[in-house]
């Protein structure tokens, strides 16, 4: 949930991505972080593994200016996309306003992905949220890759409620920011409709 | 269905802060804050220089999870209180009214039993008002003057994102 304070005049927001493991959620991050002014971020937190996969969730806080006099502040976090962090994957979806589906476009991938969409709208389920009103968007990402499926495909198969759907290469910054926009104007156009 | 937004008025921040003051001087803390559970902070008092609050919230949050998490697989409800000992600093945690993550950071100025002993005395208190922060913001009208929902437009959104 969003956090307002008026106090200190803030508007607070929690943006999940999602996805399979190795699908690129913690690049989207990274490229985000390494193209954002330094006044306008936070640091990047990493619980990962040795090998840097992500343990436990990566977050890094971005601020983008004002609106009507408030601080307008977004939280990313990832999600370990393995399946054996389920747990942890579950604690992470708890307050959050947004979700980004980071959906891997390689062929061998596309079960993963489907796989992870469910059990994406069941642990949202579980924490009070209705996966069809949710802001949410699906990047296809790893377009860049050969051996990839058609985004027709992909979006087939991984869309559920008609979603804005990007194509990206978060390596080489493709997508992301027109990702991280979407789901922000998503963010806001549903706290200004509640 | 999970609460779209939470809102803390100035009232209810003062009040927070009245209370985390008092909580830091008596408990002689570095640090005291406060955190909702999916990592946002609400407030904070203290030594704040060097100190990053945003990323302390987040992983304070993500700390408690993981412990809630740990409790429940062994059969516990939740581990109510968190005791992290360093060689400098140590903390003391504590979960106020199920929703609000409260969080003494102290040196060798203090002990572990003083610090216990005030969040003990302060955590009815902090309940008290993070009850009323829930309740007021499902029931209570935010300040009509400073309502920034419901006036935000596309032109808003896209002009923060200038650059990019």
């Amino acid at each position: 949930m969003a956090f307002i304070n008026y106090a200190s005049r803030e508007i607070n927001c929690k943006i999940v991505y999602y996805g399979p493991g190795l699908c690129g959620k913690t690049s989207n991050i990274q490229w985000i972080h390494d193209q954002t002014r330094p006044d306008a971020k936070g640091k990047l937190i990493s619980l990962a593994t040795e090998s840097d996969r992500t343990l436990f969730f990566d977050f890094m806080p971005i601020e983008l200016g004002t609106i009507r006099g408030f601080r307008t502040r977004f939280h990313l976090y990832t999600v370990p996309g393995q399946v054996f962090y389920e747990a942890s994957r579950k604690l992470i979806l708890k307050g959050v306003d947004g979700i980004v589906f980071v959906a891997d476009s390689q062929e061998v991938r596309r079960d993963a992905n489907v796989d992870s969409v469910e059990n994406l709208k069941r642990n949202l389920t579980e924490h009070g949220h209705d996966p069809m009103t949710i802001p949410y968007v699906l990047q296809l990402n790893k377009r860049d890759l050969p051996l990839v499926a058609g985004p027709d495909e992909l979006k087939e198969e991984l869309s559920f409620r008609n979603e804005p759907v990007y194509e990206a290469s978060a390596t080489n910054g493709n997508g992301v920011f027109e990702t991280l926009k979407g789901i922000i104007k998503l963010v806001l156009m549903d706290l200004n409709n509640r | 269905m999970a609460a779209n937004h939470m809102i803390i008025t100035e009232q209810v921040y003062a009040r927070f802060m009245a209370i985390l003051e008092s909580l830091d001087r008596e408990a002689n803390a570095k640090l005291v804050f406060l955190v909702d559970k999916s990592g946002q902070p609400i407030a904070t008092v203290g030594e704040l220089e060097g100190v990053d609050s945003t990323s302390l919230a987040s992983l304070t949050a993500g700390n408690v999870a993981a412990t809630e998490g740990v409790a429940q697989l062994v059969g516990e409800e939740g581990f109510t209180n968190l005791f992290h000992e360093g060689r400098k600093d140590s903390m003391h945690i504590t979960v106020v009214a199920d929703h609000v993550i409260l969080a003494v950071l102290f040196d060798e100025r203090s002990s572990l039993g003083l610090v216990r002993l005030r969040v003990e005395q302060r955590v009815e208190a902090l309940g008290a008002v993070v009850t009323e922060m829930l309740t007021s913001t499902e029931t209570a009208a935010p300040p009509v003057e400073a309502e920034p929902i419901g006036q935000i437009t596309d032109a808003d959104i896209d002009a923060l994102f200038g650059g990019n």
